[in-house]
């Protein structure tokens, strides 16, 4: 595995030799990497290449069959699980979404702690995520996919994560939907200093909104760096990934 | 009812043999099958219930109902295979609501404590249970399979497997207790229940069998609402491993 040194500051998550399977199949092999504080570090690589697996090995949905994994300097064996995901939030391409209100959807990460959700608090954070205080009652059964989307970063941000998990969440969205989301997100990571993962299959939007990159084939980290790796790949795989002739 | 009679009542299985074979339908060995297996079980149950009930000892009571709670869990861990433990967790629950219903009988005097009373009642009480169990387990591992995403994005929000596993479990509850609710809001318009039925062909006063079947409808509910939210409650943390994370399930072999 490629990785660039020249990554200074600190450090908010460490993979150290993680690996996980499933049914006797190796998705992750033996995976070490680091995502940097306070930055946007994108996952690119063809389907298939295990990066959702690793989202779900930092959000704690999952646990690595071996290795171990570092957040804050802590082994998040060690976190109890509940304060692990909610200081990983993730939110997911398809947006899931509880059936009922936005409001509902948003006031679900303080139910599950038995708290109070006000409503000015809902609205505020609908405007923070570019959508207007009249979508709190709305149902979310009839919001576009990007309204659905905002409303899952929103959702997750309740909890104010440090980190922030980001699943091809632009994937099925128009131009315009896309950019509104970009900037929601770059807003998000300097305004509250949240460390931000996103999985993306646009090179040319890993390029532009990343700090940081990790290039993933078949469960093994090939590359990692600053994103201008993209732009002069040293591994012969990424170079034809990059290219587009990747099989 | 003479030998005869019940003799002649077999012409009541020679219909649906008939049909089956001139309809092609292919149910004329089943048919056959479960007539024999009928009529052997029932006359076999026949013997065993005036033996225990002549010799008035609670040891036979005891097997009797031991019997019933093994056969009743036989069938209904086929439905709940993917769910660890399932056995236990059905054995436990047959256990309980039997203590607890024949608890109630007995302690306020409802029913003599005697093999005649226990032996039916417990039975109707762990068959209905058995039912239970089965569209409760039917249910649960079907809401599972279909409302993971929404499981799981509860989990990743930092919910306990309880909050996220809550409406899967809270809605095969519901499903699987709406045939009993259901059944006693019509019941004596549409049809009269069994064991009424038999009192009275039997020459019981009407009243008396009505009381008695009221009775068992209670105890029904009863049984119903126990036995659905114990397997619930008893269930759902197999399904998770002590990091919170979800756990796969087997398809049941027997879908």
């Amino acid at each position: 595995m490629q990785q660039s040194n020249d990554v200074t500051g600190k450090v908010a998550i460490e993979l150290n030799h993680v690996s996980y399977s499933d049914e006797g199949l190796d998705i992750i092999k033996d995976v070490s990497g680091i995502l940097p504080e306070g930055k946007i570090t994108t996952f690119v690589g063809p389907s298939g290449a295990g990066k959702t697996t690793i989202f779900r090995l930092l959000n704690g949905l999952i646990s690595p069959i071996n290795g171990d994994i570092y957040l804050f300097g802590e082994n998040t064996q060690s976190i109890e699980p509940t304060e692990l995901r909610r200081t990983v939030g993730i939110a997911l391409q398809d947006a899931t979404m509880l059936r009922g209100s936005v409001y509902k959807n948003l006031a679900m990460p303080k139910t599950l702690q038995n708290q109070e959700f006000q409503k000015e608090e809902a609205e505020h954070l609908l405007t923070q995520v570019g959508l207007d205080a009249s979508f709190l009652n709305r149902d979310v059964a009839d919001l576009s996919g990007g309204q659905r989307q905002k409303v899952s970063i929103a959702r997750t941000l309740v909890n104010q994560p440090r980190v922030l998990l980001l699943d091809e969440i632009t994937s099925s969205l128009d131009r315009i939907s896309t950019s509104d989301i970009e900037h929601l997100i770059q807003h998000i990571n300097q305004e509250f200093a949240v460390t931000i993962a996103w999985i993306t299959h646009n090179l040319e939007q890993a390029l532009h909104i990343g700090d940081y990159t990790w290039v993933m084939m078949n469960g093994e980290l090939i590359e990692s760096g600053n994103t201008d790796l993209l732009e002069n790949p040293a591994d012969p795989r990424v170079q034809q990934f990059v290219k587009g002739d990747w099989q | 009812m003479s030998f005869l009679s019940l003799g002649l009542s077999l012409i009541f299985v020679l219909i649906p043999l008939i049909l089956s074979k001139t309809l092609n339908l292919g149910l004329g060995k089943d048919t056959f099958i479960a007539t024999i297996r009928s009529i052997i079980q029932l006359i076999a149950v026949g013997y065993v219930l005036t033996f225990v009930f002549e010799s008035g000892s609670y040891l036979f009571i005891i097997l009797m109902v031991a019997l019933m709670i093994g056969a009743a869990t036989h069938n209904a861990q086929k439905k709940g295979a993917s769910i660890k433990g399932i056995v236990w967790k059905l054995i436990f629950t047959f256990i309980f609501i039997e203590i607890l219903t024949q608890s109630i009988l007995l302690g306020f005097q409802i029913t003599p404590p005697t093999a005649q009373y226990i032996i039916p009642i417990s039975g109707m009480v762990v068959g209905n249970s058995m039912v239970l169990s089965i569209l409760f387990l039917n249910r649960f591992t079907a809401e599972i399979q279909t409302q993971k995403k929404e499981t799981e994005l509860l989990l990743s929000l930092g919910g306990t497997p309880k909050q996220a596993i809550h409406l899967p479990l809270i809605h095969s509850i519901k499903a699987s207790l709406i045939p009993t609710i259901e059944s006693q809001k019509t019941i004596g318009l549409v049809q009269l229940p069994g064991m009424m039925s038999g009192q009275i062909i039997a020459g019981a006063d009407p009243i008396q069998a009505v009381q008695f079947q009221l009775l068992i409808l209670f105890l029904l509910l009863t049984t119903a609402a126990v036995t659905s939210i114990m397997l619930g409650f008893l269930s759902y943390p197999t399904l998770f491993n002590e990091r919170m994370q979800m756990l796969k399930i087997k398809k049941d072999e027997e879908e």
